[in-house]
């Protein structure tokens, strides 16, 4: 609190981006953890949240003659503009949110303050959702030829790397420890998926140290120790994700790439995946397209090739597809790297696991593919993210090109996911949030060394308690298209990569779409259910009936019967968001045929922006755009290339002919 | 003419069939007047390929030994290859499709000898008159009259013989404004908009000419759309520069001075070679094999195609803003208000109107302000993206509005009663068709033509319930809201739906919307029982009660 040199100011406005004429004025609050923001006005009090954690930049613009402007940008891509009248408190402010936006020890961070008023045994239960040993011996190791190695016992021999590490049964400790000498931060190769099927498996480790000569026997044998592991195949790829110019200068370096003269059956294979600075300017750049005040089409989509981000999504995407090709079709195992590996090389396991194995692309197994690829192999979430105040040129979005990733393969494979889009953005946010403890720090050791599962509660828990949120209505677990593995197509013109306006334009719901087939359709699975629970109770009534009417207990028939409609309707009653609330007649359910629609009442809006209750954070910024009449006003893409009302009576022709 | 002249090999055997995302099909080909057929007879695999020559664009032919091969590109944009052994043969059978496919007669077409295999419930012809949408009309207002002034299409020819104008004006006066107006087009009544007795009208360019001639009838016409004291705002599809060019051609603008009480708004449409070159580019984009991000970006970007989608929409969010947001009437036009002016004021309705949002209201929208109104059809629908005819009258007008239609309906999805498909299917139809729907290029053509008498309509067709159930959105839920659609470019995709049609493995976003149908098809059907077993169980009760007393 020592940092909030100013608790409140009033009279301040929040703008809009899109609309000049949509400012509203409120009063901005700064609290230990959060930025809100309470318009005024008696019906509504519209509040907007931003949790501290969440600002990527303040940005302190010039005065003018209604105040001074401060721009805030956040991680989730929410931009919020305010002008507060008095420069002396834009200052203050400004000061307050520079240092409460960048803590300075783990403590500070929401997740130690977040309190979801679970008791102690909710918490253990919550941490015990994912469980790695339950992966891993889903994939069905340990086995013949993979086991659990404890060479990493005390995290002795690599620090970023979990104390639980699957290796192949003919390393040995001596082999490991030799291979991690020669081996980047000692990160030595390991197991990331196992292939039941074909026994083709996926390793990750770093890059070798081979510098322009250097060999080391050990390192060697471990390659061959992962081949033999696969009895169906004589050699094994070694897939390097970059570029093969940054691989050849690491060399000079003394670090670089294998030499396939000294590794026995080893096909050598760069995929060019760009570093993670690179990667930083291009989401840069997208993100200064997706603020452009009203671009053009060309403006738009010459900037969206100018940041080169669909390129990188899309290099990710085939070195993933390249390694799920290697695994299912030719049953030949891989091992990938890049420098440390475990930035690019997470990318891509991940993305390959989960073309591979359909349990990636349920709820469930999406949480483990994230612990499994990310968490515990040391993705460093701390300083790839800035949750701690540190280089600004360690972060980058390398999980969220992961997660751009998944959702281009959801528009492609649309009943392949249990999981619709809100739930990669809900992880989004989280990763930023700081709200649970799962991707504090920067490896398994330091989350352990903070006692994060005793003092911080499990973001998987709480998504999977909230699951009905999240579920892809499409999704059948019997389908033909959630079984195997996928297989998409490379050419940009089969796979349209898209611009994911539901992720990096998140906020301005002007620009989605008004309509979410995914939410119309949940409200009517909701609803079929409620009837297959009604279809029941009235079988059993009209059975129940028909005995009476040959017998003479009917009474107590009845009696029940009505108990139990009575418990239906409540729930009916209850239900939010499902179209039972656009008719006041309890007794029946609207049917939903076309001919019943009358004017106002029957229009079913159903915006994406339904930010579910379950989501202390999410719900709080209630910018929910609610009837049609009010969306209109953010439609034009720029506020000057429609008449406002005002406009129309007496400015002249310029205002409609701007853009 | 003989077509059997036309057509020196009729039959070749040992054909393969090649097509993206298919293995390739041996096979018999055959030529008949009107189509090119394909057939194996596979046992595990029998299949038969049907493409009108009309719907051939382009086809090229190469050879290697005997063995000749036609790749033959259809006006659906898709593209497939026959390999033809012997060379004799190929080439007869090339030149073959390239005669019967460039006919150069309406009255050869395929609409004229086509003779339907089902039971015509309804015919189409006479499905969407004006008088039936006068009646409505009268329902709620009276300031409007139906006018026969151009019952022999003499007055403008390219109208057909009744139009809806203002009841004030005199047949007269119509013949003088006609002459007013470019090609005869007088403003006539588009669409009225009952929340609030607001009007959109249409027409051609006025002929002020250099030297500002006016036309008193002209102002009279137009202002009897205007409540008093209130403005009214003219919608010229082309900039400001283009309208004062026109006017040493003799064409031009409604002047401040004459019309005082319009305000004129210039929001630019492309139209012509520029949108047909446009469309060449995007469909040789959505045809590049390549696998490199930015040179897609780049040739999608370079086409210009979204940017036409984005400011053709802009232009008719604008018509009806003007009309629903600031209670004003409309006028709309361009040169000949045969092109962009018919996109704006039926995307306006579109937006408008929830009736221009069902099957039968977008249905009666089409033949209203496309077919009526004189839209050129066969003049911009001659030939597609592979065509090197390049004439200047071709373009992909039509499908910029379906395109744009498809643009609001994906981010309304549940506001719509017909499905992606109705769109495309009235897009392969505008540009090849059994029926005669889309012939000629205006009502006094088809009238001459006998097209009714002669030929099938799409609508006798399309609304059979046998039919019309493949074109049913699944989701729709009827909104009688105005619809606002964002025309921002993040808002704005490629229609994959027509351009990545044949280059996209479609299985799985079929799946996807199967799924759709049958997750709400369960849940009416469900609904049915609870209703049934609900009344069954209420009778009994009452009878029980009855019984009781």
């Amino acid at each position: 609190m020592e940092h909030i040199r100013m608790p409140k100011v009033e009279n301040v406005k929040l703008l809009d981006r899109l609309s000049s004429r949509r400012a509203v004025v409120g009063t901005l609050y700064l609290t230990a953890t959060h930025v809100i923001f309470v318009e005024n006005g008696s019906e509504t009090r519209k509040e907007t949240w931003v949790l501290h954690s969440q600002i990527s930049s303040i940005e302190k613009q010039a005065i003018t003659a209604t105040g001074c402007p401060l721009l805030i940008r956040c991680k989730n891509f929410q931009v919020i503009q305010l002008v507060i009248p008095q420069e002396r408190d834009c200052h203050d402010v400004y000061i307050s949110l520079i240092r409460l936006a960048r803590p300075v020890k783990y403590e500070e961070l929401y997740c130690f303050s977040f309190n979801p008023k679970l008791d102690k045994e909710e918490r253990e239960q919550g941490w015990k959702l994912v469980d790695l040993n339950e992966e891993y011996s889903r994939m069905g190791v340990p086995n013949n030829y993979w086991q659990i190695s404890d060479v990493n016992r005390d995290y002795g021999v690599c620090d970023s790397y979990p104390t639980e590490v699957y290796v192949p049964k003919s390393a040995t400790a001596h082999i490991i420890v030799g291979s991690s000498k020669f081996r980047s931060r000692r990160r030595f190769p390991a197991l990331s998926y196992y292939c039941k099927g074909n026994n083709a498996s996926i390793c990750r480790s770093s890059q070798p140290l081979s510098g322009f000569s250097a060999r080391c026997l050990e390192d060697e044998q471990m390659l061959q120790a992962i081949r033999k592991a696969n009895p169906g195949s004589d050699f094994i790829y070694v897939v390097d994700t970059r570029p093969k110019l940054n691989a050849m200068a690491n060399r000079a370096a003394g670090k670089g790439y294998e030499n396939e003269d000294n590794y026995s059956n080893i096909k050598f294979q760069f995929i060019g995946i760009e570093n993670i600075h690179v990667m930083r300017n291009s989401l840069q750049k997208m993100l200064e397209v997706c603020e452009l005040k009203s671009p053009s089409m060309s403006d738009f989509l010459w900037g969206l090739e100018n940041s080169g981000w669909l390129k990188h999504i899309k290099a990710i995407m085939d070195a993933g597809i390249f390694i799920a090709k290697a695994v299912a079709e030719e049953g030949v195992s891989v091992l990938v790297h890049c420098s440390d590996g475990w930035d690019r090389t997470a990318q891509v396991c991940s993305v390959a696991s989960l073309l591979l194995d359909p349990y990636y692309r349920t709820m469930k197994g999406f949480m483990v593919l994230i612990e499994k690829d990310w968490v515990s192999f040391g993705h460093k979430f701390n300083h790839r993210y800035g949750n701690l105040d540190g280089d600004p040129k360690e972060i980058s979005p390398v999980i969220d090109q992961f997660i751009e990733c998944v959702w281009q393969l959801m528009e492609q494979f649309p009943c392949a996911f249990e999981f619709n889009e809100r739930f990669l953005i809900h992880i989004q946010h989280h990763i930023y949030s700081c709200q649970f403890g799962n991707f504090l720090c920067n490896s398994q050791k330091e989350r352990r060394e903070l006692k994060i599962k005793e003092r911080t509660y499990s973001l998987w828990d709480h998504l999977w308690k909230n699951r009905a949120d999240y579920l892809n209505p499409l999704y059948r677990s019997d389908h033909s298209q959630t079984q195997g593995t996928l297989h998409p197509q490379i050419a940009p013109c089969n796979f349209l990569y898209k611009f994911w306006s539901g992720m990096y334009n998140r906020f301005e719901k002007g620009l989605h779409p008004r309509q979410s087939v995914t939410d119309y359709l949940m409200a009517v699975k909701e609803e079929t259910q409620q009837l297959e629970e009604e279809l029941e109770v009235l079988q059993e009534r009209l059975a129940n009936l028909q005995k009476s009417q040959s017998g003479d207990n009917k009474v107590k028939s009845k009696q029940q019967d009505r108990s139990k409609q009575i418990g239906l309707y409540t729930s009916n009653n209850s239900l939010a968001n499902t179209p039972q609330e656009y008719s006041n007649d309890l007794k029946s359910f609207p049917s939903r045929s076309p001919s019943q629609g009358d004017e106002e009442d029957s229009a079913l809006i159903l915006t994406q922006d339904n930010l579910k209750s379950s989501d202390p954070d999410l719900s709080a910024n209630s910018d929910q755009e609610s009837g049609v009449e009010d969306l209109s006003c953010r439609s034009p893409s720029g506020g000057g290339c429609l008449p406002s009302e005002d406009s129309g009576k007496d400015s002249d022709e310029a205002v409609f002919l701007a853009g | 003419m003989e077509f059997a002249e036309l057509i020196k090999t009729p039959r070749a055997d040992n054909v393969v069939l090649h097509r993206p995302f298919h293995p390739a099909v041996e096979g018999t080909l055959c030529l008949t007047g009107h189509h090119l057929i394909f057939s194996s007879r596979r046992q595990d695999n029998a299949e038969e390929l049907w493409l009108l020559h009309s719907d051939i664009d382009s086809i090229e032919k190469r050879f290697v030994g005997s063995l000749g091969t036609i790749v033959i590109k259809c006006k659906d944009l898709r593209i497939i290859q026959l390999d033809i052994p012997g060379m004799e043969e190929c080439l007869n059978i090339a030149s073959s499709i390239e005669a019967l496919s460039t006919l150069d007669s309406v009255t050869l077409m395929y609409p004229f000898f086509y003779r339907p295999m089902f039971e015509v419930l309804e015919d189409g012809w006479s499905s969407f008159l004006l008088e039936q949408e006068f009646e409505l009309l009268s329902s709620v207002t009276n300031e409007w009259r139906l006018s026969c002034v151009n019952k022999e299409f003499s007055v403008c020819p390219s109208y057909p013989s009744v139009v809806i104008v203002p009841k004030c004006i005199d047949d007269e006066a119509l013949r003088k404004v006609a002459l007013f107006r470019h090609g005869g087009r007088f403003p006539v009544l588009s669409y009225y908009h009952k929340k609030n007795g607001m009007a959109m009208m249409r027409s051609s360019q006025p002929l002020t000419g250099t030297n500002g001639r006016r036309c008193k009838e002209d102002e009279k016409l137009i202002n009897a759309t205007l409540r008093s004291g209130r403005r009214g705002f003219v919608i010229d599809t082309r900039p400001l520069n283009v309208a004062q060019q026109a006017r040493a051609k003799g064409g031009g603008f409604e002047q401040e001075v004459h019309y005082p009480q319009w305000r004129r708004i210039h929001k630019y449409i492309e139209r012509f070679n520029i949108l047909q070159e446009s469309f060449i580019k995007l469909v040789e984009a959505c045809n590049d094999q390549s696998h490199n991000m930015d040179r897609w970006l780049s040739k999608l970007e370079a086409s210009n195609w979204l940017t036409h989608i984005k400011e053709l929409l802009t232009a008719a969010c604008l018509a009806a803003q003007c009309i629903d947001r600031e209670g004003a009437s409309v006028l709309v036009h361009g040169s000949e208000g045969t092109d962009s002016t018919l996109q704006v004021t039926s995307l306006a309705q579109i937006i408008l109107d929830p009736r221009c949002r069902t099957i039968r209201g977008f249905e009666a929208l089409i033949v209203r302000e496309w077919l009526q109104a004189g839209h050129p059809f066969q003049q911009r629908c001659a030939q597609s993206a592979y065509s090197n005819s390049k004439q200047k009258w071709e373009a992909p007008v039509f499908l910029l509005f379906l395109e744009c239609v498809w643009q609001i309906h994906r981010q309304f999805p549940c506001s719509f009663e017909f499905n992606e498909q109705f769109l495309i299917m009235l897009f392969e139809h505008a540009y090849a068709s059994q029926f005669g729907t889309f012939l000629g290029n205006n009502e006094n053509e088809r009238a001459k033509l006998k097209l009714p008498q002669k030929t099938m309509s799409l609508w006798s067709w399309v609304n059979r319930p046998e039919e019309l159930i493949r074109f049913q959105n699944p989701l729709y839920e009827a909104n009688s809201l105005v619809i606002w659609p964002s025309v921002a470019p993040q808002s704005l995709q490629l229609w994959e739906g027509v351009f990545l049609r044949w280059n996209r493995p479609s299985r799985f976003l079929e799946e996807a919307e199967e799924e759709r149908m049958n997750i709400i098809k369960y849940n009416k059907e469900l609904q049915a029982k609870v209703n049934a077993l609900r009344r069954q169980l209420a009778e009994m009760e009452t009878d029980e009660e009855a019984q009781e007393e």
